[in-house]
């Protein structure tokens, strides 16, 4: 089947190149120097005109493009890089600016802390030598009182003696030796107690 | 081969005794430099940061170009950009509009590939002289050869040398001439071997079509390319 399409192939192959070369019968066209005059002339004229409006016109244009998109480009870049290490600054400095305020933040913390401590102390110590003081007071007034009540109690007795030894007698006795006797008595009592 | 043949279009016209008519080859020749001109103008018009479809298409093509010109024959090569350029996209778009069908293709015929060629030999040489001045033979005499070979090898560097314009026309007109000739068989193939049998040529004809693309591009990039070598040699004479 394949063979049989090749030689088919080849069959007709030869047969249309008999046919081609037949039509031409004065061999290939190219070799015919009827027009080479005029081709010459025609392709001399094309190309210098079309090398004279290129070269003059049209590629300084595109070349001129080329170099101010190159330009600019590069300018753009430049201010990109510029902006960006700008930014960076920016962002340096905002680093810097915020650890300063963290560290400001923490000496207001720290320092407003201790002024509150040492309030409290201070006030904490007022406080206390206050009470102390009161409380030595109290203490004053207390041991005031228990020194007098002696004497107090004694004279009460002494006069409670009296009025007794009145009631009892009908008679007034001399003060100052009621109260002699009660200072005994009391002494004795005071001494019986301590023992 | 009719589609090779070269015929007047419109009136017989005469400069003394010598023929220079309007052909189809002038047509093709007008259509694709204007094309150039057309696509490069509106590419080049508009200056927006950010180009459109034209102007990118223009700004590559002209990049491209720089770009092959200072890789080959370094910065000294940038006065003849232009006419790099204006080389490159003729030959390209010639070869590119003899890809439509019926159309002519200008680039695959030997005259006027061989006019261009020339054009850059004759070019590059004085070129060469004038930089160099009798400093440019020195071309032909490559430096470490032992005595024995240099009467040799400056022949073949000679021969080599003036072969350059003949190599550098026949490539661009046997390339274009076999690319179309081949797809003329193949088509005729689908005519011969009708419905039944006309797939398989067919589909060859289609990824020719594909190729030829491909060759006409290439072949526009080996013409600039060679060029801008030779042009290397001429201006930084280091052989």
């Amino acid at each position: 089947m394949l063979k049989k399409i090749v030689i088919l192939l080849l069959i007709a192959c030869f047969a249309c190149l008999n046919t081609v070369f037949a039509a031409e019968g004065g061999g290939m066209p190219q070799l015919n120097p009827e027009f080479w005059i005029s081709q010459i002339f025609w392709l001399i004229i094309t190309f210098g005109v079309l090398f004279i409006v290129l070269t003059k016109v049209i590629l300084p244009k595109i070349g001129n493009n080329l170099e101010t998109r190159k330009s600019q480009i590069l300018e753009n870049i430049e201010t990109a890089d510029k902006q960006k290490e700008e930014s960076q600054k920016k962002i340096e400095e905002y680093k810097k600016i915020i650890l300063e305020s963290k560290l400001k933040a923490k000496k207001y913390f720290n320092d407003s802390r201790e002024k509150i401590i040492d309030d409290i102390n201070k006030k904490r110590a007022v406080l206390e030598k206050d009470l102390d003081e009161e409380i030595g007071e109290v203490e004053k007034e207390l041991s005031e009182l228990k020194n007098k009540s002696g004497e107090k109690i004694n004279k009460i007795a002494a006069e409670t003696s009296a009025e007794l030894i009145k009631e009892l007698i009908g008679e007034e006795v001399n003060s100052s030796s009621i109260a002699a006797i009660v200072e005994d008595q009391s002494k004795i009592n005071k001494e019986r107690k301590d023992v | 081969m009719y589609q090779f043949n070269v015929y007047r279009i419109g009136p017989e016209i005469k400069l003394g005794s010598v023929d220079i008519s309007f052909t189809n080859a002038s047509l093709f020749m007008v259509i694709s430099s204007l094309a150039i001109l057309i696509i490069f103008n509106l590419g080049a018009k508009k200056k927006t940061l950010i180009p459109d479809k034209l102007q990118l298409l223009s700004e590559l093509s002209y990049s491209f170009v720089a770009k092959m010109i200072s890789d080959t024959a370094g910065s000294k090569a940038k006065p003849y950009f232009s006419f790099i350029f204006s080389l490159f996209m003729f030959v390209l778009f010639c070869n590119m509009f003899g890809m439509i069908p019926y159309a002519f293709t200008v680039t695959s015929h030997i005259i006027v590939t061989f006019v261009l060629a020339a054009f850059i030999f004759i070019g590059v040489t004085i070129i060469g002289f004038i930089k160099h001045g009798l400093g440019y033979l020195k071309l032909f005499v490559p430096s470490g050869v032992p005595m024995v070979l240099l009467p040799l090898i400056v022949v073949i560097e000679i021969i080599s040398y003036l072969s350059r314009p003949i190599s550098l026309s026949v490539r661009l007109f046997a390339n274009m001439m076999a690319g179309h000739t081949m797809m003329k068989v193949f088509g005729g193939f689908v005519i011969s071997l009708g419905v039944i049998g006309g797939w398989l040529p067919l589909s060859f004809s289609v990824a020719l079509t594909g190729l030829e693309i491909l060759v006409a591009f290439l072949q526009a990039y080996v013409f600039a390319i060679l060029t801008c070598i030779y042009l290397n040699d001429a201006l930084n004479l280091h052989h």
